[in-house]
Parts: C-alpha cells; sequence; structure tokens
C-alpha cells in the first residue's frame, strides 16, 4: 500500500509486520470461501453523467470523443473504469446497493400514478427506526432545539432541566454556538461525559476522555481504525477478521483499503453464536496468505441479532491475546437486547475484569452510536470509539487521520452528550424520559418475538430468535427452478428472491449474499422496526410471498 | 525519494509535529486561564480556522430557527416563530423519512434538497443545466473532495498519482491527498501579483511531475485560502483550456464563493465558465466542484455539511462514486437543512426577509470593515507585508524577521513563521497558523488570520498583534 499508509505503524506493529510469512498469491476482499459478490445491475442506465453535454443543443446526443483535425479520435475521459482506483471497484454496499435504488424508483413510479400491485414501499431493509415511525425521545429534541435557537432559552413551555442541559453544552462550544469546529477528537466535555458514562455502564472499571473519540457516526470510527491498520502488499498485506454474516460496511472498507478481508463463520444452527474454533481456523488459514492484525467482532450482532455471552467473550479476548490481534467491538446495538437470559456484556468490562495480564496488553477499540439503541437518531451522524492500550506513536497517527475530516457533526456531538448523560432522578423530564425509552425497547422486544414466531409459521423459512439488535436474518429455501433463472440472468438467488418481493409486495430486504453467507445458504435481513400492526401486515405478505414463490417455482 | 517529495512546499510531516504542538499549546493555555492563572489577556481569540462563530460572529437567524422548529415541531404549531420558519419546517419535516431529522437520508442526500441545491447553482450560473443526480451532498466539503481523490488516485499503480496543488494552499486538502499516498504537486501563487495564478506556473509545474507520478488532476481553491485572490473569468478559461490539452481533471474548491469583496472582483464558477466556452469543453472537460454550508453567509461549521457537483464524467465511474458515498450512510440531516436555506433563502415578502437582509448586510459590511483594517494596520508595520485579498475569509500577512529572530526561532526547532505563532499565542493570546502549514515559497513565511469576526474583535486582535509584533521586533532588532 501506500507510503504514507505504512507510517502509520507503530514500532510494535512493524514487529508484528516482519514475522515470516508463506507467500501465496495475495487473496483479494470478497474472494474468500462462501462470500459472495452481488452483480449489481447497471445504477445508471440513463447515464446522467454529463451534466453540461445538454447545454449546447446542436451537440446534443453526439459522442463524447471529438475528431481533431487530422481525423483522430481524441480527448477520452480522465477518469475512467480503467483508470480510476481498482480497489474502489470492489466495493459494494449491500444495505444501500441496487435493491434500495430500485425501491427509489418504484416509491416514484407510485408518486406518479403507476400501478403496482401493492400501496406502498416499506423500507425494512435499514435499521432507520425514525423512518419507521419510532418517535424521538421529546428531551433531547428540546435541548438540541434551545442549543439551536438559544432565544428559546427565554421560553418559558421548555423544562428547566433542558435548558440548564442547552447551557452547559453550549458553553463547552467555540463561540458558545453549535456552528463553530470542535476539536478533531471532540469537545472535551462530551468527551468526560461519554468517559463517565462508560464507568457506570461498566461497573466502575476507569475510563480516560482522553481514550474517547467522537466520530461522525460509528461507521466513520470503523473506516478510520481500519485504515490505521492496514498495511502492507502480498503475504504482508493485512488481513482483517470479520464474521460471516457481517455488515457490509467492514467489507466494503476492507476492499478500498486493499486489505485482506478473512472471514470467520457463525455458526446459524446454534443461534449465530462465535465458536472460537471456527475463529483458529480461519486465522490459520489466512496466515498462508497474509498477516492477520485484527479481529471484528459485532455484538449484538448484525445482521444476525445473537448476544454473546460472557464466556464466550472472554474466549475471543484469550484468542486475541495469544494471536495477537487488535480487536474492534461493534457495540452500537448495547441496548437492544430482547432475549431472556442474554445480557449485553462489554469487551472493555470483561477485558478489564481477566485481570492485568490482559487488562494491560490487549489493543481494543469499541464503538457507539446515536443511531440505534432506544434513539434511533440516524440523521445526526453522532458516535464514539473508545480506545484501550493503543501505543502512543499510532494515537499520534490517529489524531492525524480524523483532523482530515476537521470535526464531527457537533449537533451528533451534543445528542451523544445527552444519550450517555440523560435527565436523573428528580429532574423535571426524568419520569417522561424513563416512560418513553421503556416503550421504544420493550415495543422492540415484543416486535423481535413476533417476528421469528410468524417467520417460522412459514414452511421453508427459518428464523433464529432475535436476541438483540435490529434486524431477523432468516434462513430461506428457494427451490432450484428459482436459483437457475437467478443464475441465468447473472443474480444471487437471494437477491432474485428480494427483487421479486420488493416488486409484487413493495417490501424492500436485503439479501443474504449482501452481508455474506455459507455457500449454497440463503437468507435475507428484514428491520424489526416498523410498527407492531404494520410488522404484522409485513409478516404476512412475507409470507404469502414465499409460498407463492416457492410454488411458482417448484 | 524524488525531487519533488524533497522539495515539499507542505514541509511533509514537520508541519504536523509543529502544528499538534500548537493545539497542544492552545489546550494548555485556555485550561490555565479557566483556573485563573494570571496572563496578559483574559481571553484567547482563536482566528486560526475559517469559523466565525466561534469568534462571536452570530448565525443566521432563519437558518437557526428552522433547525429549532426540525429539531422540536411542537414549535411549529405556536406561534413563537415566524410563519415562513415554520411552514418551511413542516415542508422539510414532510421530506424526511418518517417526518424526522433522526432519519437517515438518501446517498446523495434528502431528494427535494438536492434538487433545490441544483436549481441553485442553475441559477447562480446564469441558467446552466444542472443535474440532481450529479450531486452529493457530504458531511463537509472535506468530506466529498477526500472521496472524489479516493477514486482519482490509484493506490495500486506503480507510478504514483499526482495531483497539482496550490503553494499557498489548504492544507486538509494536502494532507488527504497525501493519506492516499498520492503526491502533491506544487505550484506557486504569484505573491507580489496579489497571488495570481500564472499559466507558466502550471506548465512548469506540470514539467516538473515528469518521471515523479502521473499527474490525473489540479486541484484549485478559488477564492483562495488562503491568499485570498479571485480568479478572473479569463484566468478560469486559461485553466480550462489547460486542463483540457493536458488531460486533467479539475477540482475547484469554491467554498468561499459568497464571500467575495474585492471592488472589481466577482465570483464566477468553474460551472458556468465551462458551460460558456461551449464545446468541446462543456462536453468534455470533467469537473468536480464543491461548496460547503460552512462559510458564506452560513457560516455553520459545526453542522458539516456541504455539496459536490460533478460535471461530464464518465457514467460509469458515477456507479462508483455513488457507492463510495453511500457507505458514508449520508450526511447529517441538519446540515442538509441549513443547505437548503443556503440555496432558497427568504424572499421579499417573506416575513423572515427583512431580518434576513440585515443580517447578511451586517456580516458582508463587517467582513470589508474588518479586510481595511486588518490591511491597514498589518501593512503599517515594519516586517509585516499584506496582499490585499479579494475574497475568502483569510489575511495572510508576510512576515520579514530580523536575523535574531530567526536564528532564535531555529534554535527552538521550529520556522519563523511556527516560533511567531507559539509566541503570539503565548504572549498575546491570539490562535494564527503559520505559513509552513499552507506551503510558501522558500524562504518566505506568513501567518494566517481569519478576518470573519466581530468587529470589536478584530480591532482587539489588531491591537494585540500590532504590540506584539513592535515588540519582537524591538527584542530581535
Amino acid at each position: 500500500m501506500s507510503a504514507s499508509r505504512m507510517q502509520l505503524l507503530s514500532p510494535r506493529s512493524l514487529l508484528l509486520l516482519s514475522r515470516g510469512r508463506i507467500e501465496m498469491g495475495a487473496q483479494r476482499p470478497g474472494s474468500g470461501p462462501g462470500v459472495r459478490s452481488l452483480t449489481s445491475p447497471p445504477l445508471y442506465p440513463s447515464s446522467p453523467g454529463r451534466a453540461l453535454s445538454s447545454l449546447s443543443a446542436t451537440r446534443r446526443g453526439l459522442p463524447q470523443e471529438k475528431m481533431s483535425e487530422n481525423g483522430v479520435v481524441s480527448r477520452p475521459k480522465v477518469l475512467t473504469i480503467d483508470t480510476m482506483n481498482p480497489t474502489v471497484k470492489k466495493v459494494e454496499y449491500a444495505v444501500r446497493g441496487p435493491i434500495v435504488q430500485r425501491a427509489v424508483e418504484l416509491e416514484r413510479e407510485l408518486s406518479e400514478g403507476m400501478k403496482k400491485p401493492f400501496a406502498e414501499v416499506i423500507k425494512a431493509n435499514i435499521g432507520d427506526a425514525h423512518a419507521m415511525g419510532q418517535q424521538p425521545i421529546t428531551f433531547f429534541r428540546q435541548v438540541l432545539a434551545l442549543c439551536s435557537y438559544p432565544e428559546l432559552l427565554n421560553d418559558s413551555t421548555f423544562p428547566e432541566d433542558a435548558k440548564n442541559r442547552a447551557r452547559r453544552i453550549l458553553q463547552s462550544c467555540g463561540g458558545n454556538s453549535m456552528g463553530s469546529y470542535s476539536a478533531s477528537q471532540g469537545i472535551n466535555s462530551v468527551r468526560e461525559d461519554v468517559a463517565r458514562y462508560i464507568e457506570r455502564r461498566d461497573g466502575g472499571v476507569p475510563c480516560d476522555p482522553d481514550d474517547i473519540y467522537l466520530t461522525t457516526g460509528a461507521s466513520d470510527g470503523i473506516v478510520t481504525m481500519l485504515k490505521l491498520l492496514v498495511c502492507g502488499e502480498g503475504s504482508s498485506c493485512t488481513g482483517v477478521m470479520i464474521s460471516i454474516p457481517q455488515y457490509p460496511l467492514y467489507s466494503a472498507a476492507l476492499a478500498e483499503l486493499g486489505a485482506v478481508q478473512i472471514n470467520y463463520y457463525l455458526n446459524e444452527e446454534n443461534c449465530w453464536s462465535l465458536d472460537i474454533n471456527e475463529l483458529q481456523r480461519s486465522l490459520d488459514e489466512a496466515r498462508e496468505y497474509c498477516n492477520p492484525r485484527a479481529l471484528c467482532i459485532i455484538n449484538p450482532g448484525n445482521p444476525t441479532g445473537q448476544v454473546q455471552s460472557r464466556e464466550c467473550i472472554e474466549d475471543v479476548i484469550r484468542f486475541a491475546a495469544k494471536e495477537r490481534l487488535f480487536l474492534l467491538a461493534d457495540e452500537v446495538y448495547q441496548d437492544n437486547v430482547y432475549a431472556d437470559g442474554c445480557q449485553f456484556h462489554s469487551f472493555k468490562k470483561v477485558l478489564f475484569e481477566m485481570g492485568p495480564e490482559y487488562a494491560n496488553t490487549v489493543e481494543l477499540v469499541s464503538f457507539h452510536s446515536t443511531s440505534k439503541c432506544y434513539m434511533g437518531e440516524c440523521g445526526f451522524r453522532g458516535g464514539y470509539m473508545e480506545i484501550i492500550n493503543m501505543d502512543d506513536e499510532v494515537k499520534a497517527q490517529l489524531s492525524k487521520l480524523v483532523s482530515v475530516r476537521l470535526c464531527s457533526p457537533v449537533p451528533g456531538q451534543a445528542l451523544m452528550d445527552l444519550v450517555v448523560n440523560p435527565p436523573q432522578p428528580g429532574e423535571p423530564s426524568y419520569d417522561n424520559f424513563i416512560k418513553e425509552r421503556t416503550a421504544t425497547l420493550s415495543a422492540l422486544e415484543e416486535k423481535a418475538k413476533l417476528t421469528e414466531q410468524v417467520l417460522n409459521t412459514v414452511h421453508g423459512i427459518s428464523c433464529n430468535p432475535v436476541q438483540g439488535a435490529m434486524y431477523s436474518f432468516p434462513r430461506i429455501t428457494i427451490p432450484e427452478k428459482a436459483i437457475k433463472e437467478a443464475e441465468d440472468i447473472g443474480q444471487q438467488p437471494d437477491m432474485f428472491y428480494c427483487m421479486k418481493m420488493l416488486e409484487e409486495t413493495g417490501i424492500c430486504l436485503v439479501p443474504g449474499s449482501g452481508f455474506g453467507q455459507k455457500e449454497g445458504t440463503y437468507h435475507f435481513r428484514m428491520t424489526i422496526l416498523p410498527p407492531k400492526d404494520k410488522l404484522e401486515i409485513l409478516l404476512n405478505k412475507v409470507k404469502e410471498f414465499h409460498q407463492k414463490f416457492t410454488l411458482q417455482y417448484s | 525519494m524524488s525531487m519533488l517529495q524533497e522539495n515539499d512546499p507542505y514541509m511533509k510531516d514537520m508541519k504536523q509535529v509543529e502544528t499538534a504542538a500548537l493545539f497542544r499549546q492552545i489546550i494548555r493555555i485556555m485550561e490555565e486561564l479557566r483556573q485563573g492563572v494570571k496572563k496578559p489577556y483574559k481571553e484567547v481569540i482563536d482566528v486560526a480556522s475559517g469559523d466565525p462563530q466561534k469568534t462571536g460572529m452570530k448565525p443566521l437567524s432563519f437558518v437557526r430557527q428552522i433547525l429549532a422548529a426540525c429539531l422540536y415541531p411542537q414549535l411549529i404549531n405556536d406561534n413563537k416563530l415566524p410563519v415562513d420558519v415554520r411552514q418551511r419546517a413542516q415542508r422539510l419535516l414532510g421530506e424526511c423519512p418518517g417526518g424526522s431529522v433522526g432519519s437517515y437520508s438518501a446517498t446523495r442526500g434528502m431528494p427535494d434538497i438536492v434538487h433545490r441545491v441544483s436549481e441553485y447553482i442553475s441559477r447562480r450560473d446564469g441558467g446552466a443545466w444542472s443535474n440532481p443526480e450529479n450531486i452529493y451532498i457530504s458531511p463537509g466539503s472535506q468530506w466529498s473532495l477526500a472521496n472524489i481523490f479516493q477514486i482519482l488516485v490509484n493506490t495500486e499503480a506503480s507510478t504514483r498519482t499526482g495531483i497539482l496543488t496550490p503553494v499557498p494552499g489548504y492544507n486538509t486538502s494536502i494532507l488527504s491527498i497525501k493519506e492516499l499516498g498520492a503526491v502533491p504537486v506544487p505550484y506557486y501563487l504569484d505573491e507580489e501579483q496579489g497571488w495570481e495564478l500564472h499559466m507558466e506556473e502550471l506548465h512548469r509545474a506540470l514539467a516538473s511531475a515528469k518521471g515523479v507520478c502521473n499527474p490525473v488532476a489540479l486541484y484549485i481553491i478559488n477564492p483562495g485560502n488562503p491568499s485570498g485572490q479571485v480568479q478572473s473569468r479569463q484566468s478560469i478559461q486559461e485553466v480550462i483550456q489547460f486542463a483540457s490539452e493536458k488531460r486533467l481533471f479539475i477540482l475547484a474548491d469554491e467554498v468561499y464563493q459568497d464571500t467575495v469583496y474585492g471592488e472589481k472582483s466577482e465570483f464566477v464558477s468553474y460551472k458556468r465558465v465551462l458551460a460558456e466556452m461551449g464545446p468541446p469543453f462543456s462536453d468534455t472537460v470533467e469537473l468536480a466542484s464543491f461548496h460547503s454550508a460552512s462559510k458564506g453567509m452560513l457560516g455553520e461549521c459545526g453542522l458539516r455539511c456541504g455539496y459536490v457537483e460533478l460535471v461530464n464524467l464518465d457514467p460509469a465511474v458515477m456507479k462508483y462514486i455513488y457507492t463510495q458515498f453511500s457507505k458514508d450512510s449520508c450526511a447529517p440531516v441538519l446540515g442538509q437543512i441549513a443547505l437548503d436555506v443556503m440555496a432558497n433563502p427568504p424572499q421579499p415578502g417573506d416575513p423572515s426577509y427583512p431580518f434576513y437582509i440585515e443580517e447578511t448586510q451586517h456580516i458582508r459590511t463587517t467582513l470589508v470593515h474588518n479586510v481595511n483594517r486588518a490591511l491597514t494596520a498589518f501593512n503599517s508595520l515594519p516586517g509585516l507585508t499584506c496582499q490585499p485579498g479579494e475574497g475568502g475569509v483569510f489575511v495572510f500577512p508576510r512576515l520579514d524577521l530580523p536575523p535574531r529572530a530567526i536564528q532564535k526561532a531555529k534554535e527552538a526547532g521550529l520556522g519563523p513563521d511556527t516560533f511567531y505563532c507559539v509566541n503570539l499565542l503565548e504572549d498575546a493570546g491570539v490562535f494564527a497558523r503559520p505559513g509552513a502549514e499552507y506551503g510558501q515559497k522558500e524562504g518566505t513565511h506568513h501567518i494566517r488570520i481569519c478576518i470573519m469576526t466581530p468587529p470589536d474583535i478584530m480591532e482587539e486582535l489588531l491591537r494585540r498583534v500590532t504590540s506584539f509584533h513592535t515588540q519582537l521586533m524591538k527584542d530581535f532588532s
């Protein structure tokens, strides 16, 4: 990779790198066993790329090349499919992929009065709670409105605790305004509040505000950390272990960085649990052709919804310590745990309770966000990451990387502050806050159970319990004939299935192939976010569609 | 290591270290002030970034009222806010999925806002067509720029990708280029000629890349940052011809387009000039033009929102651009709303119109006033020369320090301009940035100061700089 990325290595990491590896052709991300890539249809059939061409009516419709005097075709584009950065071509992002673009088209067609077999498009593809009608937490929005337009601080209809919180946030902003840049790492007082929150969450395990970085959603933090970790070429190329199924941000970022994606499979037969033997297998195989340096864990799982037990987390930490892997813990669904007997344990807490042997050595970053849990405030792009045991020189490089983004959105930082420091008992807004939060979380719990239960009544669909997060990821049986037909048009069978479902029912799901799945198995991801009555209708439509589809192709 | 890299005017990573030291210094000083440590000043004046609200410029009420109403829709139903604000907020919420600013938007941005931004561009450019499908709203113009660099820079090629970049030029953009392992190929602006861009210099710069890297793009900042020059239509035409002839992709950073104050200057967009040049240029030259909600009349840096308009791109490449932006999820929705107001300010007859005009007039007057005050003050000091700017929000005066001061800086392991900034901050409580961060001709030194501040803050700043500078010249003469 580039020289600048090489600089990002600490002396310690260089040691890691210099370990001998057996030479083998570098395996490229996405080509690993079992992960099938989506074959996307062209996104721009109407080729809107040439904004200016219609300016000159006389030239309209002429090809882009012009003939020079001697008749030789000249002026091909500077940026073409052949000259563009090849790593970008490998990037795929299924949750906003072709199926979603088709859904947007269908919405437009509906609004233009075109006849469809459905009245509306239901986007159950993305974890976007507010889009599905979830209400925001009143207190959060009051404080943010006050911060946006501080003249409202004189308005008696806003509760005092909201005003106090707004004043405190504004005081920590440059020029007392959310409109000024913050430090790249984030507003100091917000990072301090995040640190106190983590300490409370983790039963007193200390947290240093200097280890907290406020990010533009969790995705930004994840991409930044991967950038920091990835280096090398060929057999010294960085490998990063990700679960299959995975959230496609990971595969997309690794493809763009030219890193090697190392797949470890979650065990579908055992509630998508993580098995240490499988980690070992995938790592041992990967050592043949790359330099594995990091292990990503999503807990609670996306798209799979499993919640890791404490023992499992301990095993993962021991494994990371033994194999010298940097741990990335994606914990954005930490408040979304529904199943009886399941509980969220943070990697940080478990790490520190395992004693100094681990607590002082294992490198860990944990991500959180304002987009999920009971808040669901995706549009603010707020988040944080906590970094533990990172080399100081690497930290300096991290500061440099985050400075390129200038800072994360200040309203998102303010919201993050409210999430980690919500109304306290005795404050005027406390009761209402608790009421709203409980209502949202218990509705999610109910919907998680409903989804599992209804889907499992369908012959040919089997769904693991949705222990946490916001999605079900059921396995679907696709008839041979349908698989054949999909292959004939160059589509993954589950993409074919989901496209059909979208066209016939207006329900937008993401095919399992966008997340990765064991060869020969098919899935889809569906959010549990629609309001209960709507979710029931949706589940029944899925059921009807599946039965019809199965019949049609058998 | 090539010649080009050895002579890197952006001072490679050294400036990073020095800048980091400056930032640590300001954090320490702020903390000391909080704890009541005695200093010759009570507050630091932070003019290190183009951040008007940081020094106390007020945000536009119309923008903030709309944001408040969108955040807390109860405000739409009572009469605390003007009726046009409430109507606009209601319409915007209707355009958000689920009627909430808490939902994700589409990848390119909220479709209705993208559409209105394209209409705004068209109005700005005398009717030149702007296709909404070619516009991507992102969390700030730097974010868009980094995404376009990511596609332009071939990170796997054996010959590194080169991008022509101005000296002086915005350091964050340069850092994004280097982060990808590409080579910034410097072209120098002519300080003596008011930081003008000369075509011979572009030719020289391009030739210097030969054998070093493969130059594919030309990065232009107009109006200039930090240098404040504004390109004439003719200069832009020449640059477009050059790019066409040399097959370079043009990256036009135009975030300061609404702050042009030079009496004879006018902002003309690259898009407009390209369109008006007609074929073959208007059909072929590839252009990315960047704008932002952080600058201009809005100055909403903290909301993090900007857009890029792409012109004449290969449709096959556009598909990857979509994917590239889609993995960022979307731009912050509040920022998109601010951008919408920028594109569609209140109109005559709207209840908010008179006050909106009053506020924007005040900002313009302040900028012109501050620039004149700063020029007069700096140019009256020995060892400081400041070119009259025409646009942007910075002045970039040149420092000619006495040899003893330069020697002292050297002993401290600092460049003369960083040395100056460190002491200016410590002794006078003014946070300015050293020219080394932006690149400067060898042997010259500058400082960058944001002049978009309330007039009283500007007066206090000039008083502090004058007194500090006079003392420094005395101490080292």
